[in-house]
């Protein structure tokens, strides 16, 4: 190392020579972009940036330079030694990024192995439909209304105008549980609610009353001996025939889109008079689109009010009911009424949680 | 109700030619009337030389497994024809229908000369059946001799360009069980004339026809008998009369039998036939008293009840009224001298016997919806015209006609009515115009005289009895397709109720958590409580029987879900599924211990408050259970490494889940109860009060159901839930944790949720949250002693928790686990 001589000619401090700045610079590159990897890269760091590198040496010989050559020659020191930083810096990050894409890539699995561990739940589609069209009528304003499945036959036939002994009684097929005579039997229709509901409520009374329903047909394909039904009731001042078809048109449509509505023919209901039957243009029809028959309804009968203590003079209605799994099968193409009976996973899981 | 279209032609003067209506449109002018088309039966089709001919010779072949003839038939050609025939219901000289070679009758079925039993058969003679008039196969149709001559068109005589409809009739509409009503409804729709075959006028005669006394005026309404005598007991109905029979669905019999049979087709009148000469005194028409026997018609000796209708003479009944006849006074091949008989009987008392005696009958079915009770002297006048126009003989000039008959009630209404139901208005004048079209005789009145109709309804339509009826017609025949469509006023409504979400909520969160839902069926066979080892006396043997189940041993009201959910997880398992996990919810039947009868508080006027809740009251409880199944593997095996079978802790998880899908925190408790195993069944209890059970079964109940091993379940009463609603809100803190461990020895037959419990009433309010991490046996600890390790979560609401406060309040509780259960820490 030399002394102290301000008259000292910096050209004469090889390491400080601006060539030998360079080299320094350039020896830094070019070792820096030949690391392969990081572990390489910090192997050759201590030659260029560590205390023993070149410019950690030619910064000790700056005293040695008379004192108005320093300031330029440090200046020229710090920009190198800058430079060369940041060529380790820059390689460092680009090895970085080249090691982390590695790992990830050899982290990769197959992302389309199955995960069928758990097993995957599914709702039946009748109550999946049950609740979608009591959403539609709760969105009218109306409440849903419910009752026991084993009825009172005063409920179930006597209050809605079934005489004793009346064909219109004994056509329901009814389930009668012992004893002989007990008054008693298996719901045949959810009308019984809507007697329980104008019992219970204020007027006016706007209901739909979803629920199970039974008559004493065998098991096969077009007939079950435990089904669903959904029956609406509007009893309020005013209520005519036109609101019936209004309110099954606006139903329809929420069903089956648009295109659908409803045509009224003439039927027979104890409790309604007049009373029809609808029917629903259906769009996806098979076949083509048609009409499909659609369950039973009609204005309520004015016997049916006074059974409930409703004046007839005052109070008009109208009430409708449709079978569930009749219109899923021909809404969702189900050929076999067993199929909604029998819970068979297979049959209930291609429905998911609705229908 | 089955009828050719030809028989309604009969009596409504449809237009003829090209403007003649379709028979789809006829069917369909049914169907906008309110009469429902089961089906339309078109005749034929028939092509080719179908003819009439007459036998000329008949020889028997001998020597084969049947009778055989062979037949010179003679249709108008050149020479006879040889047909080979396999009826024998036929005479030299009778005329038959002919199918030539060439001819293709209905099916396809083409006829060919063939040769068969040695001889060549050059044609065929057809039985109804095969040209599809009926169902008889019994013999052939021979036509009566002046029905045509050979070589007529047989097409035409037999009316095979017709075609039958047929026709469901609802309860109101009896007056269309005939052909009389259903050509009503037609006209109507039509517009065209119409002859009322029941307004015929009948001759007057003042003289009786038989003595008839009717000592039950409430069960027959009007008896009416005219007599025939010197009728030849040989004659045959005429071939058009045993046609429209047939097509209409019941099988020709005998001219007495057919008459009768013809005139309830055409009338609507049911009637029945006496041979006089076997009555013996006066009749009389009256209830059945106790211990009475009748032998009816088919043979069988029926014990009568008190509430049976009958007709007697001098022996006796000898008719069970409006249902069968007897045998005693049955007609024979020797009858010779009938008594027609013509009665309106009570439409419910005829529903009740029918039903007894387990006979519905064509007649049954017109008297229970109300036969016109204008008909009777009609009815006979034609049945007896028809027996003597085809059977010879005359009748007898009298006529018996008994019985109170009371007027049909007028009905007021306000003219505007149906425009005011329909919610529209109809052109002026339409109310009065329909209400005459069908028979009604009406007067307008009121304010101006314009303001009211008083209607009098015709008398075969006993259904008229209040505005609303009237209202009907008049909206049906002017066209349901014309009331317009629109929206009633929407009311404010409250939306679900809770309870209805909280059933969404548990349905959506049970199959969120893999269970897949099935409706569970509510019958259930008393063998499956002993399969499910229920003791004597358990509440779920005490069940609601039905009086007429589909299926005989599956008889009884489901009082739990279990029966129907294993059933549907057993023919999971059947058809090849091995990891099944079910729900179910619905309604079961539990009777209340001492029931009262179901009172009747009638129908006139709203029941009072305590009829309803007694109403109410005689109804067995009948509770919304959710219940869960599952067997197999809960979590299968893969390529993640090995499953996990389904066990007890995942059925009472399902309880649990359900508890939280409610709002409401389920307490568990160790209890011994059928159908569970009895080390491995939980009871869920909400305030110590017990709502369902869950665990595994027990293992003979897995061998009695054929289930798949260590079959899992559990049920819950989800009325016992209470409700929840605004949730308090917890206050969360800020603050860090602080976390402590503590394993705990005690002995074996300690509850984790009892120890768990202790520990959490130790800790003080500090403890947020204690879970239960790990247990131990074995050696380590001794005999009958476990080791629960637990993980204490310490934290404080309002500032950091210091190591001491928290090491506090855990030896508090270690302390009390050590009071209560007599735990030792395990070091």
């Amino acid at each position: 190392m030399s002394g102290t001589n301000d008259a000292y000619d910096p050209k004469q401090v090889a390491a400080l020579t601006p060539e030998a700045l360079a080299q320094a610079v350039e020896d830094a590159e070019r070792a820096f972009a030949q690391a392969a990897d990081l572990e390489e890269l910090a192997a050759v760091k201590p030659a260029h940036l560590g205390d023993r590198s070149p410019l950690l040496t030619a910064r000790r010989e700056i005293g040695a330079l008379p004192p108005k050559a320093r300031a330029e020659a440090g200046k020229r020191l710090n920009s190198s030694r800058t430079a060369v930083q940041s060529a380790f810096d820059q390689r460092r990050a680009a090895l970085g990024v080249e090691r982390d894409s590695r790992t990830l890539r050899e982290e990769a699995v197959d992302v389309t192995l199955p995960w069928d561990r758990v097993p995957v739940g599914a709702r039946h589609p009748i109550t999946a439909l049950c609740e979608r069209i009591a959403d539609v009528f709760v969105a009218m304003g109306y409440e849903v209304a419910e009752g026991p499945e084993l009825e009172a036959e005063w409920f179930n036939f006597d209050a809605l105008n079934f005489p004793k002994d009346h064909p219109a009684r004994t056509m329901q097929d009814s389930f009668y549980v012992a004893p002989e005579g007990s008054g008693m039997v298996l719901r045949t229709h959810t009308s019984p609610v809507q007697i329980r509901a104008l019992l219970e409520r204020e007027l006016p009374v706007y209901v739909v009353c979803p629920g199970r329903t039974f008559r004493t047909d065998a098991l096969d394909a077009t007939h079950t001996p435990v089904f669903h039904q959904i029956e609406g009731l509007a009893v309020d001042k005013g209520i005519t025939m036109a609101h019936l078809k209004g309110t099954l048109d606006a139903f329809a449509r929420a069903m089956f889109g648009d295109t659908s509505r409803i045509r009224l023919r003439p039927s027979f209901f104890p409790f309604t008079e007049p009373s029809a039957e609808p029917d629903v243009w259906f769009p996806e029809k098979k076949g083509g689109p048609g009409w499909v028959e659609w369950g039973g309804c009609g204005m309520v009968n004015p016997n049916v009010l006074r059974a409930c203590g409703i004046d007839p003079d005052v109070y008009s209605g109208f009430a409708f009911g449709m079978g569930i799994e009749r219109t899923l099968m021909f809404r969702n193409g189900i050929a076999d009424m067993r199929d909604m009976v029998e819970g068979d996973v297979r049959f209930t899981r291609a429905f998911g949680m609705e229908a | 109700m089955r009828v050719p279209v030809s028989w309604l032609r009969d009596h409504v003067a449809l237009p003829e030619g090209s403007a003649t209506p379709t028979v789809a449109q006829i069917a369909d002018a049914f169907v906008r009337a309110g009469l429902e088309v089961e089906a339309v039966h078109q005749l034929g089709p028939v092509s080719g030389p179908l003819v009439v001919g007459r036998v000329l010779e008949i020889e028997e072949l001998t020597g084969f497994a049947k009778p055989i003839r062979y037949c010179l038939v003679d249709d108008d050609e050149s020479a006879p024809r040889g047909v080979i025939c396999g009826a024998t219901n036929f005479a030299v000289g009778d005329l038959v229908v002919l199918a030539r070679p060439g001819t293709v009758l209905p099916g396809d079925f083409a006829i060919a000369a063939r040769t068969a039993y040695g001889r060549t058969s050059d044609g065929m003679i057809c039985s109804a059946a095969e040209l599809r008039l009926g169902d008889d196969h019994t013999g052939i149709i021979v036509l009566t001799a002046d029905a045509a001559v050979p070589g007529d068109s047989a097409v035409e005589v037999l009316g095979l360009d017709d075609a039958v409809i047929e026709l469901a009739i609802t309860p109101d509409r009896g007056y269309c069980l005939s052909a009389r009503g259903l050509a009503r409804e037609l006209a109507i729709a039509f517009d065209v004339d119409y002859v009322d075959p029941g307004l015929r006028e009948v001759p007057q005669t003042h003289a009786a026809a038989w003595p008839v006394r009717i000592e039950d005026e409430r069960g027959c309404h009007r008896f009416l008998v005219r007599q025939v005598s010197g009728l030849d007991p040989a004659a045959e109905s005429p071939w058009w009369m045993r046609r429209r029979l047939q097509l209409a669905g019941m099988r020709p019999i005998s001219l007495a039998v057919d008459v009768t049979n013809y005139v309830m087709l055409e009338l609507g009148q049911p009637m029945h036939a006496f041979d006089a000469t076997k009555l013996d005194g006066d009749l009389v028409v009256r209830r059945a008293a106790e211990g009475e026997k009748l032998t009816t018609l088919d043979g069988v000796c029926r014990e009568l009840d008190p509430d049976d209708m009958v007709i007697c003479d001098s022996t006796g009944p000898v008719s069970l009224a409006a249902v069968m006849g007897g045998e005693s006074t049955e007609i024979g091949p020797q009858t010779t001298s009938l008594l027609l008989e013509a009665a309106i009987w009570d439409p419910a008392s005829v529903a009740r016997a029918a039903r007894r005696h387990k006979l519905p009958s064509e007649a049954a079915r017109r008297f229970e919806r109300g036969v016109d009770p204008a008909l009777p002297p009609v009815a006979a006048e034609l049945a007896a015209t028809l027996l003597t126009r085809y059977g010879g003989g005359e009748i007898l000039s009298g006529r018996t006609d008994v019985g109170a008959r009371s007027g049909q009630l007028s009905v007021v209404m306000p003219i505007d009515l149906p425009d005011r139901v329909a919610g529209r208005t109809y052109a002026r004048g339409a109310t009065v115009h329909r209400l005459s079209q069908i028979g009604c005789a009406v007067q307008v009145g009121g304010a101006d005289a314009t303001t009211t109709v008083t209607v009098a309804p015709p008398s075969w339509r006993p259904d008229l009895t209040q505005p609303a009826d009237l209202v009907e017609e008049v909206l049906r025949l002017e066209g349901y397709d014309t009331i317009p469509s629109e929206l009633p006023p929407a009311p404010p409504g409250r939306g679900l109720t809770a309870t209805q979400r909280r059933r969404r909520t548990i349905s959506r969160a049970l199959a969120g958590a893999g269970y897949v839902e099935v409706l569970p069926s509510p019958f259930v066979s008393a063998s499956t409580w002993d399969a499910f080892g229920l003791p004597e006396g358990d509440p779920r043997r005490h069940t609601v029987a039905l009086l007429n189940p589909l299926e005989s041993d599956r008889d009884q009201l489901a009082t739990t879900l279990l029966p129907g959910l294993l059933e549907a997880l057993i023919r999971n398992v059947a058809r090849g599924q091995r990891e099944v996990a079910l729900y179910g919810m619905a309604q079961v039947v539990q009777p209340h211990a001492n029931a009262a009868a179901m009172p009747d508080p009638g129908v006139l006027g709203r029941p009072s408050d305590a009829e309803v809740a007694a109403l109410i009251g005689a109804l067995p409880g009948q509770p919304l259970h959710v219940g869960t199944v599952l067997a197999g593997q809960w979590e299968r095996s893969g390529w993640w490494g090995p499953g996990r079978p389904v066990t007890w802790a995942d059925a009472v998880q399902a309880a649990r889940l359900v508890g939280h899908a409610a709002g409401v925190e389920l307490a568990v408790r160790a209890v011994a109860m059928p159908p569970w195993h009895p080390g491995r069944c939980a009871q869920l209890q909400v305030d110590g009060q017990p709502v369902g059970f869950a665990g595994e079964l027990h293992p003979a109940v897995v061998d009695a159901l054929g289930l798949p091993p260590r079959t899992c379940a559990m049920e819950l009463d989800l009325d016992g839930l209470p409700l929840t609603d605004r949730h308090p809100a917890p206050v969360v803190s800020p603050y860090p944790p602080v976390l402590q461990d503590v394993a705990l020895v005690v002995d074996a037959t300690v509850p984790a949720a009892e120890l768990t419990a202790t520990l959490r009433r130790g800790a003080g309010e500090l403890l947020e949250d204690v879970r239960l991490f790990d247990v131990y046996t074995g050696d380590q600890i001794g005999a009958g002693k476990r080791s629960l390790a637990f993980a204490l979560r310490f934290r404080a609401p309002d500032r950091t928790l210091t190591a001491a406060e928290a090491t506090a309040a855990r030896d508090a509780a270690v302390t009390a686990a050590i009071q209560t259960h007599h735990a030792t820490l395990r070091s």
